[in-house]
């Protein structure tokens, strides 16, 4: 204990500054050295708290069609959540592709002009020209019936969290938990209480895809002007006329960014929803997946990220437009052409996609996969080995060989110096917890892959933020391709790291690297432009070399950027890292995968969820110090 | 307080009034094999699980493309993994599991008690899951085909993967299963590491025995591998009846299992001539091997691999055609 404490006091006595850290760091390694081997919690399947999941999960499904709770709450949410699905589903085929194509390609021309009409015309025929409309249609189904439940639910308790600052400080932790939370660890639960299936999927990209609509609604109605609001209510006006007539359409565009942000999160979980057997374009991504051909898992990835593209433009334009903007009448009526249009046509051209029209390129990209496999083989397997033989394996000999208690000690000093000591409770208590679960070697074997996969994310977002802080050409260069790349479903990634390095553990870093630099890029570009140039030049003018202003003066002094940096890669790390386990990231994210494939596992996969949810509530507090900790006087060696 | 007085109320009304509430079959999509009434052509939809190895993919498209061709179903064919799909059969989501590699724990839950599933009878194929090596290994070191030799030769599985063990490759994550259990009882110094597919495996065991590298990998027959590429089981503790009894302590090979069929309850009594079929579907290793064959090798899809054998072995499959 003596450690840590050393670590919150400020050393009082005149030693050098680094002493007290460096102390610590010395200690914990000689006791590592000491200890290593003693107090380790190696992983047993036939753990006690598996087995009484599993034996709760046999105990549900005998009693599914028997416990009240079942009959006459969980059930029939199942079956209106599945009632829902099916008229969604069902509508958008009897619509048939001439009718889906002129509908959508109306509504777009409504949002945003004759723009975007085109763009979800060509969109929607992409679906069927990549061969994928049948699995299309029933994604755009499963979002659909998701995002409308994340409104019906997220719009309401966003208002109310608006108009009510306690409300508001009783739903901001649970929707920061919940944005931590990896897509895998919803899964689980949702089986055990609504079965496998659509509707079950369908919850779960729900429930993954509310906090946005309740924390932006939130935000777009106590951001409505004030003045407003009193005006309304002094001209009489009861408190639900103001909410509905001046409150709500002030707060239109906002709220619709509220619906982007909603549609973006379901896109990115549906495809996860394919391991508890939902329908969709998900089912087309682990078939390729398991018979290892990227050829049939890109045109479906393709799809996922046509609809994004599709959906994002279109509720952009809606978010764009202004509070009371209404559509002019030549845009009505072009929209009404086009949607009458298609329907028209429903009766005439055969509703399924036409299979001469389809573009079928799977054996093409797997040609070309099989192509760089072995061109490059060399290569990437050397990288591959190379890593996990030097980095992976003795960190994670490293950190299983550790004693639990030093772990948890380390972090503990480590969140208490970087976040202070509420946060670092915290985490410790989520490291306990972990322990508790016995998932402890596999949570580290977990942190391993992700401490490799940010230090790695770090050093390029690092490196292409500074660039582009330093370049605004390069920055104009570089930035649409961030501004995609965020658009994008998390699993797309997974693609071209499974490509290039098959299934291991390198294969779930790589993914997770090209998925985490985006954000990591642009808060560190932010954060050096954010340094007044008014220090700039001063720096410059007492004779600075750009060497030295960029570590002596815009790294440090963009420390807290860098920190929130840290923090987002962190967290998209950790959840791309535990998809990993689909593609060879073995530890927790395999750990979820089995939970589905084998019953007897289900125990064990359930728990490795929650401790994914534990890990990253963990991972979050050691770093979100950048948050919240005014950036010290002192300027820090690390 | 109140709310929740009213609803227990409510719930206890609910069921004196004898009102059953939901169940999980009360599903709005149930359609196993009964009549659309959207398409007059179709006499139905057939729901075949897909699960992931090209085997089971081969019996499925030709049963497919007779349901199609022959009888006038629709059928469709969902990627569901093997456990699944079993409890697909509760829900409606499916109807049909083609090829059943076992299962006794399964069937206890879902034929016996839940009653969701009944037997469509043997496929006719007969499986067996092994461990198995190149054959180059099996020339150089004669005696590492018995398992109780393989801590020996440990070293030469080693990959960056396995660490400082030997390196066991597995396939998709849902497969059967004992591999943990064998190498815990038997005291192995390997390590499961998860190749993730049925491709991988392939990949390997080809790359194994062109360049002549070690490897040691979970696979089954039948399949068409064994026609290509030499390999060589090695030689687990025999099986012996129920010595697989007990998951955790198994210690001994898989047994050699007659795959089986696996339909919905619901299919077997509404299917008709579609559950006809499937139950009278019957045909040997060799019939699925050139199927799966076509499928991976000669980049046909398992619609066109499965026509070639309809239009090779008419006799085979008029035979189960129901009357």
């Amino acid at each position: 204990m003596s450690s840590t404490t050393a670590v919150g006091a400020p050393s009082r006595l005149r030693l050098p500054r680094w002493a007290a850290p460096a102390g610590v760091a010395a200690l914990i390694v000689v006791a590592y050295l000491v200890f290593r081997g003693t107090g380790t919690l190696p992983h047993d399947k036939e753990a006690p708290q598996f087995l009484a999941v599993t034996e709760l999960r046999e105990w549900i499904d005998e009693h599914r069609n028997e416990s009240p709770l079942f009959l006459y709450f969980l059930n029939y949410i199942r079956l209106f959540v599945g009632s829902l699905y099916d008229l969604f589903s069902g509508a958008l085929t009897a619509l048939g592709w001439p009718g889906l194509t002129g509908v959508l390609g109306g509504l777009a021309w409504l949002a945003g002009g004759w723009r975007i009409a085109l763009l979800a015309v060509a969109g929607v025929s992409a679906f069927g020209v990549l061969g994928l409309w049948q699995s299309s249609v029933e994604t755009l189904a499963l979002v659909a019936v998701a995002v409308l439940l994340s409104l019906a639910i997220g719009v309401p308790i966003g208002v109310w969290a608006g108009r009510s600052a306690r409300v508001r400080r009783a739903v901001t932790p649970v929707l920061d938990v919940m944005q931590i939370m990896p897509t895998f660890a919803y899964l689980a639960p949702l089986a055990l209480f609504f079965h496998i299936g659509a509707p079950a999927g369908a919850i779960a990209t729900m429930i993954y895809a509310i906090p946005p609509a309740i924390r932006i609604t939130a935000l777009a109605v106590s951001e409505v002007s004030p003045t407003a609001v009193e005006a309304s209510g002094s001209l009489g006006a009861t408190g639900r006329q103001t909410l509905f007539k001046v409150v709500l359409p002030l707060a239109r565009p906002t709220i619709a960014l509220a619906v982007n942000q909603t549609i973006m999160m379901a896109l990115s979980m549906v495809v996860i929803a394919n391991l508890i057997a939902a329908p969709g374009l998900g089912g087309d991504i682990i078939r390729g997946l398991s018979r290892a051909q990227v050829g049939i898992m890109l045109p479906a990835g393709v799809a996922v990220v046509v609809m994004a593209i599709v959906l994002d433009r279109m509720t952009t334009a809606l978010a764009r437009r202004g509070p009371h903007a209404r559509p002019r009448r030549l845009d009505l009526a072009a929209a009404g052409a086009l949607a009458a249009a298609g329907l028209a046509l429903i009766p005439v051209l055969p509703r399924a996609w036409p299979e001469g029209w389809t573009l079928n390129v799977t054996a093409e990209i797997n040609a070309v996969v099989r192509w760089a496999e072995t061109s490059w083989y060399p290569v990437t397997t050397f990288v591959k080995d190379q890593t996990s033989v030097l980095l992976l394996n003795p960190l994670e000999s490293l950190l299983t060989s550790a004693p639990w208690w030093l772990v948890a000690l380390t972090v503990l000093a480590v969140a208490w110096r970087v976040s202070g000591p509420r946060a670092a409770l915290t985490a410790l208590g989520c490291l306990l917890a972990i322990a508790l679960l016995g998932t402890w070697e596999h949570a580290m074997q977990t942190m391993t892959t992700v401490a490799l996969a940010v230090l790695i994310t770090l050093m390029i977002g690092l490196l292409l933020g500074v660039a582009a802080a330093r370049s605004p050409r390069y920055s104009a260069v570089q930035r649409p391709l961030l501004d995609a790349a965020q658009t994008m479903p998390a699993f797309v990634y997974l693609l071209p790291a499974l490509a290039l390095f098959e299934t291991t553990r390198f294969t779930a870093i790589f993914a997770s690297i090209i998925y985490a630099v985006p954000p990591v890029v642009r808060l560190v570009e932010d954060g050096i432009k954010a340094v007044p140039a008014e220090v700039v030049e001063a720096a410059v003018s007492a004779g600075s070399t750009p060497g030295q202003l960029l570590w002596k003066v815009q790294l440090p002094m963009a420390r807290r950027a860098i920190l929130l940096a840290a923090n987002q890669g962190i967290v998209m790390t950790l959840a791309m890292v535990v998809v990993g386990g689909l593609v060879g990231a073995g530890a927790l994210g395999y750990d979820v995968v089995v939970g589905f494939s084998q019953r007897t596992d289900f125990g064990l996969g359930f728990v490795a969820g929650v401790a994914t949810v534990l890990l990253g509530v963990m991972l979050d507090r050691i770093t979100q110090g950048a948050d919240r900790r005014p950036s010290p006087h002192r300027r820090k060696s690390t | 307080m109140k709310i929740r007085l009213l609803a227990g109320l409510l719930a206890l009304g609910m069921a004196a009034a004898g009102c059953g509430g939901a169940t999980v079959e009360s599903s709005p999509s149930a359609s196993a094999g009964a009549p659309q009434g959207g398409s007059s052509s179709s006499a139905g939809t057939v729901k075949i699980a897909i699960n992931p190895w090209v085997g089971y993919e081969a019996s499925a498209n030709v049963v497919a493309y007779l349901l199609k061709n022959e009888l006038g179903y629709t059928v469709e064919l969902p990627e569901i993994k093997e456990q699944l799909a079993w409890e697909g059969f509760e829900n409606g989501s499916v109807d049909v599991i083609i090829e059943n590699w076992g299962h006794p724990d399964l069937k206890k839950t879902f034929i016996e008690e839940k009653k969701v599933a009944v037997e469509a009878g043997s496929t006719g194929n007969k499986g067996v899951i092994g461990w198995y090596i190149p054959k180059w290994m099996a020339d150089k070191y004669p005696d590492i085909t018995d398992s109780k030799n393989l801590n020996k030769y440990a070293d030469l599985f080693k990959t960056s993967e396995s660490g400082d063990k030997g390196q066991l490759l597995f396939g998709d994550p849902s497969y059967v299963s004992n591999e943990d259990a064998l190498i815990k009882n038997l005291k192995l110094n390997f390590k499961v590491v998860v190749g993730g597919s049925e491709a991988a495996l392939i990949k390997g065991a080809q790359q194994a025995q062109e360049q002549q590298k070690a490897l040691l990998f979970y696979f089954w027959d039948p399949h068409w591998l064994f026609n290509k590429t030499q390999l060589v089981r090695v030689n687990l503790p025999a099986y012996t009846e129920g010595c697989d009894a007990d998951p955790k302590k198994v210690a001994c090979d898989y047994p050699e299992m007659d795959l089986d069929k696996i339909v919905s309850k619901k299919f077997a009594d509404t299917g008709g001539k579609a559950y006809e079929l499937v139950k009278n579907f019957n045909w040997t290793n060799d019939d699925q091997n050139a199927v799966a064959n076509d499928m991976t090798n000669n980049g046909m899809t398992g619609e066109q691999a499965a026509k070639k054998w309809v239009e090779a072995n008419t006799a085979k499959w008029q035979a189960w055609i129901p009357k």
